[in-house]
């Protein structure tokens, strides 16, 4: 039984392979993209609008709106890479229904990409925001003796992000195996809608946390007790 | 191993492609199409705030020009009322006058025509009485007749009083020319004698005397001089009687002129004069 999608290889020479995770997310990006580029490509500014023009006004706005109230004031400096991390988890765990399609989400490899971008993007956003100095401060509050801890911490949750999201794809998909050997008939479509849910509820616990630790980079825009201390 | 480093690598750069597809064809198009959409509902909210301002502003402006109409409707309503009034009053009292300038005329017309047919009505009578008297007097008219109308002539000659008389003696004495006698019918030698000799010892007269014979005079014989004159003539009570009937038919028409004018508006004009 292959536990990751990156077990099946198409093509390897050498170090240089192209398995199942990067064939899948090509496909993914190819749909997203052309769908994107054939909707956006007949937009009306007016009143009357299409419905798929509708449906992804509807999906950016909202992901806009809860960038900003997990408290990043300017929400759409941060939605591309944001939006695009959610839109591209929860489209991949969504096509989950599709029979013979393994999620790039379910591999570790690309979860840890992810996990591993949101890891270099957090001070990226922080040192943009408030410069290289003012943001490694950051790292020694209250005081110095926490900026191990505060390190470990920057790692360690990353490495939590990573394998959350790859915990819990890799273990729908497991279990939907495991019903389908077991009881073949119904029980595994019900595991299935049940994935969509869990699916859609992992891109968004990997992006709202992905925001909130971007957020908690923002020196001036943090919220909480924290930031009004701070003041 | 679960963790392929290559898989890693290639789906860090397929995410950072995805994000700038994304940004390219999806983020881009869809935020400006609702920055353009807001901005064109926020234009036409604006606008329609503008065309609200304006409609209210129209609408204040239809208001007060609407009270303004009203106005100047009442006042001029009010002014054509008073100016119809003032017009109704004076074409009243043009009618009024008018009538009473009519009804004057009328009234002046009656007292002309009344005037006139008074005259006729006199003349017409005196005519006849006259040509009656005369024709009644001249069948009578005998030597006795004319002696005795002589005699009344003298005797009144004699009768006037001292003041007249001294009147005429001073107007005979101031006489450069004769004395004239008019008699209707030709005086006898006597009775032209007698006559004389009654001027001159009455009025003192001594000049001479002119006798001729007057058919105006109806009966009567008149001694004239400078302007002064004696006179007897059946004709003086004809102009009595003259003078009688035309007072008694100057009386008579009051009623009927009392009847056709106003009482409250009689004026004493109106009245015939007697």
């Amino acid at each position: 039984m292959q536990l990751s999608p990156d077990d099946h290889i198409f093509w390897q020479y050498g170090f240089v392979k192209i398995n199942a995770t990067i064939v899948f997310t090509w496909a993914l990006m190819f749909i997203m993209a052309a769908g994107s580029k054939i909707v956006t490509s007949k937009l009306s500014t007016g009143l009357k609008r299409s419905r798929w023009q509708n449906l992804l006004e509807i999906i950016i706005t909202t992901i806009e709106k809860q960038i900003e109230e997990v408290g990043l004031s300017q929400p759409q400096r941060y939605l591309s890479f944001l939006g695009t991390l959610f839109l591209f988890v929860a489209f991949a765990n969504i096509c989950t229904v599709i029979p013979g399609y393994k999620p790039p989400t379910g591999s570790l490899s690309t979860t840890a990409a992810l996990a591993l971008c949101v890891f270099v993007a957090v001070p990226l956003f922080g040192i943009v925001d408030q410069g290289a100095i003012g943001y490694c401060k950051s790292y020694m509050e209250p005081t110095f003796i926490m900026l191990p801890f505060n390190i470990i911490g920057e790692i360690t949750r990353t490495l939590a992000l990573a394998v959350r999201l790859f915990g819990n794809m890799m273990s729908g998909e497991m279990i939907i195996g495991i019903l389908l050997t077991i009881t073949p008939f119904i029980f595994p479509i019900i595991m299935t809608v049940l994935g969509l849910l869990t699916g859609l509820v992992q891109a968004y616990i990997f992006t709202i946390l992905a925001t909130v630790y971007i957020a908690a980079a923002m020196g001036n825009q943090r919220s909480g007790p924290e930031a009004e201390s701070k003041k | 191993m679960l963790i392929d480093w290559f898989t890693v690598i290639a789906q860090v750069v397929n995410f950072l492609v995805l994000v700038w597809l994304l940004k390219r064809f999806l983020y881009a198009p869809i935020l400006n199409a609702i920055d353009a959409r807001e901005k064109r509902i926020a234009a036409e909210l604006a606008d329609a705030d503008a065309r609200k301002d304006e409609a209210q502003k129209e609408r204040d402006e239809f208001k007060h020009k609407n009270e303004e109409f009203d106005q100047q409707r009442a006042s001029l309503l009010s002014k054509a009322t008073l100016d119809a009034q003032s017009e109704r009053q004076r074409l009243l009292e043009d009618a009024r006058m008018e009538s009473e300038g009519l009804r004057a005329r009328q009234q002046e017309a009656l007292r002309n025509d009344y005037q006139n047919l008074k005259e006729d009505i006199i003349g017409r009578t005196r005519d006849e009485v006259f040509a009656i008297a005369r024709k009644a007097l001249n069948d009578l008219a005998t030597v006795n007749l004319e002696e005795h109308m002589v005699e009344v002539f003298i005797h009144r000659c004699r009768a006037l009083h001292e003041e007249e008389i001294k009147a005429l003696q001073y107007a005979f004495k101031a006489a450069t020319e004769p004395a004239r006698v008019r008699s209707t019918f030709p005086l006898q030698a006597e009775q032209q004698k007698a006559i004389e000799l009654a001027a001159r010892e009455v009025f003192a007269f001594a000049g001479q005397f002119h006798f001729e014979i007057s058919p105006d005079l109806v009966s009567g014989i008149e001694l004239s001089v400078n302007g002064h004159e004696v006179a007897w003539s059946i004709a003086d009570y004809l102009l009595e009687l003259e003078k009688n009937v035309g007072e008694h038919l100057i009386v008579q028409p009051r009623p009927v002129v009392q009847k056709e004018s106003n009482p409250d508006e009689s004026k004493p004009e109106a009245q015939p004069e007697s």
